[in-house]
């Protein structure tokens, strides 16, 4: 299939990024390339073998649903690029 | 006096135990040093006031009988991927470059409760995503080793081309590294020093900035095999805050280091052998394996049909991953923000901003593998020829107890060379390497030979799930046997 600069733009705002039309024909040329390269895969038979998810066949780790840790609001403020009374601000969202 | 930058680790923790050098003057000869080498552009940030702290509090320490051990004392540097609670941690991108943590990651602090010295930040490709450092915000770093014509002029490689660069011109005596397709391997391999990549789950990625969760794992690269050792063996274990880190002893790694690897069965996969392959790297691996026979191996082909297909599925899982990963660098949370006038437009403006070119062309992938209607023939597709990778690793173990391949498919590139290249190109340079990431195994780089023009070539050697032991101990034998000058390449001037 071709990634075309439609496709470009769909992904782009999934992936919440704002490109130019220069850089959406860059990229779509870019990205239609590696996906014409990935193609390959297709031509291995993959009937009856499960996706693997992880390499150890670990099983999920299981704790007690307890607070670990706790009273770190102002460590977790430290980052914010804005914050106000230990919340983070936003843009407004709602009218 | 002996000259500090040249020592190993190993060498330099029997002289502080003997109370022949102070971790002071260990650390004071390697700030200098890194004075000499800016030109390499090896650290983001340097941290001499810590390092001099760090060295002053070990030195006390050791006068009071109470010695943390083999690290104690010694200067390393940390990759700018592990999060350094208080030292500004930017997995060399715009969006992170005056991120702050609150907290430090697992295996940085292993290293520090085991008494090293912190020296700095090292430089790596953007968010650990490429294999020459040119990715990063802060600008490529070189390779201690020049052009033909003496200049700085080639890759250290990447992603984590700091800490090689570093490592190799005696910036410091050991540097964590990260690895996810090969970024601990390759630069090892460029730059003539050893590295490891250890079991996927050995070591914590709590902390650690992540790109793709599935295969990022933690590994020391030094100057020496035993180094490795011993770093890793402080940097391993299980921990809680890490659910995929596995809960299973550390063994004693230097106790692997016995020099006899007599009867051991080594495997040269044919499918490695790849047409138009690099003479310089093709004869330097055919040297490895007649260290190997001459010390006692039995070396036997063997055949892993599906390797050709690990760099394509490695791209779509790694991507897939990455873009999931960064969704979490949205203006809110971590210190950039560009106004918009929605928060949508926030988010966008941001995030554009502040992801260099390569890191969006993930982003951009991975978000399209995952998208309704291509997850299955993209992402699932991937997923199950993982496995089939995982399987001929598997298979092959049934038989042979390491491997031995190449760990980079050239010696390190120019910059000038890389400017030309297209994406796909530049991704083929993890084609030695990124088979053994999708299967999780160990794989360890150490530089076996050099090529025509003088520069140096790495062989990888790869082991079953959870058994560095053997990667240690090959490694180290055909270390010997190659008899490689690892002293510093050191920067003129």
């Amino acid at each position: 299939m071709a990634f075309n600069e439609e496709t470009v733009a769909n992904v782009a705002n999934l992936a919440r990024l704002n490109l130019t039309d220069e850089q959406k024909q860059k990229f779509a040329g870019e990205v239609d390339g590696i996906l014409n390269w990935v193609e390959q895969l297709q031509e291995v038979n993959v009937d009856g073998i499960e996706p693997l998810v992880s390499v150890t066949e670990q099983t999920d780790a299981i704790r007690a649903d307890v607070v670990t840790d706790g009273g770190i609001q102002a460590d977790l403020m430290k980052n914010a690029p804005e914050s106000a009374h230990g919340f983070y601000v936003v843009p407004k969202m709602v009218e | 006096m002996t000259d500090l930058i040249n020592l190993h680790i190993s060498e330099a923790a029997d002289l502080l135990a003997k109370k022949e050098i102070s971790s002071v003057e260990l650390t004071r000869a390697h700030l200098a040093e890194m004075e000499k080498g800016r030109v390499l552009n090896a650290y983001i940030t340097e941290t001499p006031e810590r390092a001099m702290a760090d060295a002053e509090v070990s030195d006390k320490r050791r006068a009071n009988g109470e010695s943390l051990g083999a690290l104690d004392g010694i200067p390393i540097a940390n990759k700018d991927l592990y999060c350094t609670k208080d030292v500004r941690t930017t997995a060399a991108s715009k969006i992170l470059s005056n991120f702050l943590p609150t907290y430090e990651s697992t295996v940085t602090q292993k290293l520090k409760d085991a008494g090293t010295v912190m020296l700095g930040k090292v430089n790596t490709d953007q968010f650990a995503m490429g294999g020459s450092t040119r990715t990063s915000y802060f600008g490529e770093s070189k390779n201690p080793w020049t052009d033909a014509n003496g200049e700085y002029a080639l890759t250290p490689g990447g992603s984590s081309g700091g800490s090689a660069a570093a490592v190799a011109a005696g910036l410091c005596m050991g540097a964590t590294g990260s690895d996810t397709g090969g970024s601990i391997r390759q630069p090892a391999s460029f730059c003539g020093i050893t590295g490891i990549k250890p079991t996927y789950g050995r070591c914590s990625r709590w902390g650690i900035v992540a790109f793709a969760s599935s295969l990022d794992q933690a590994g020391p690269m030094a100057r020496s095999v035993k180094d490795c050792a011993i770093m890793l063996e402080s940097m391993a274990g299980y921990d809680k805050k890490d659910s995929t880190s596995v809960n299973t002893p550390v063994p004693n790694y230097l106790s692997a280091l016995t020099g006899d690897i007599r009867g051991k069965k080594i495997g040269v996969p044919k499918e490695y052998r790849m047409d138009g392959m690099n003479e310089d790297v093709a004869k330097v691996w055919d040297k490895g394996i007649q260290f190997l026979k001459d010390a006692g191996a039995e070396v036997v082909e063997i055949s892993m049909p599906h390797t050709k297909y690990a760099l394509p599925v490695y791209y779509i899982i790694a991507c897939a991953e990455a873009s999931s990963n960064l969704s979490r660098y949205d203006g809110v949370r971590y210190t950039t923000r560009v106004e918009g006038a929605t928060l949508d437009d926030m988010y966008k403006n941001t995030r554009t901003d502040g992801f260099g070119d390569e890191v969006i062309r993930r982003i951009l992938l991975g978000t399209f593998v995952l998208s309704a209607g291509f997850y299955d023939a993209y992402y699932t597709r991937a997923q199950r020829v993982r496995r089939l990778i995982a399987e001929d690793f598997k298979k092959a173990f049934e038989t042979v107890d390491a491997i031995v391949a190449p760990a980079a498919p050239t010696p390190a590139l120019s910059f000038a060379d890389m400017a030309n290249m297209d994406p796909v190109s530049t991704y083929l340079g993890d084609v030695f390497t990124t088979p053994s990431s999708l299967a999780g195994v160990p794989a360890m780089a150490l530089p076996v030979g050099m090529s025509s023009n003088g520069l140096p070539i790495g062989l990888q050697i790869i082991g079953k799930h959870f058994d560095e032991n053997t990667v240690f101990q090959v490694a180290d034998v055909m270390e010997k046997s190659a008899g490689f000058n690892l002293m510093p390449h050191r920067v003129k001037g």
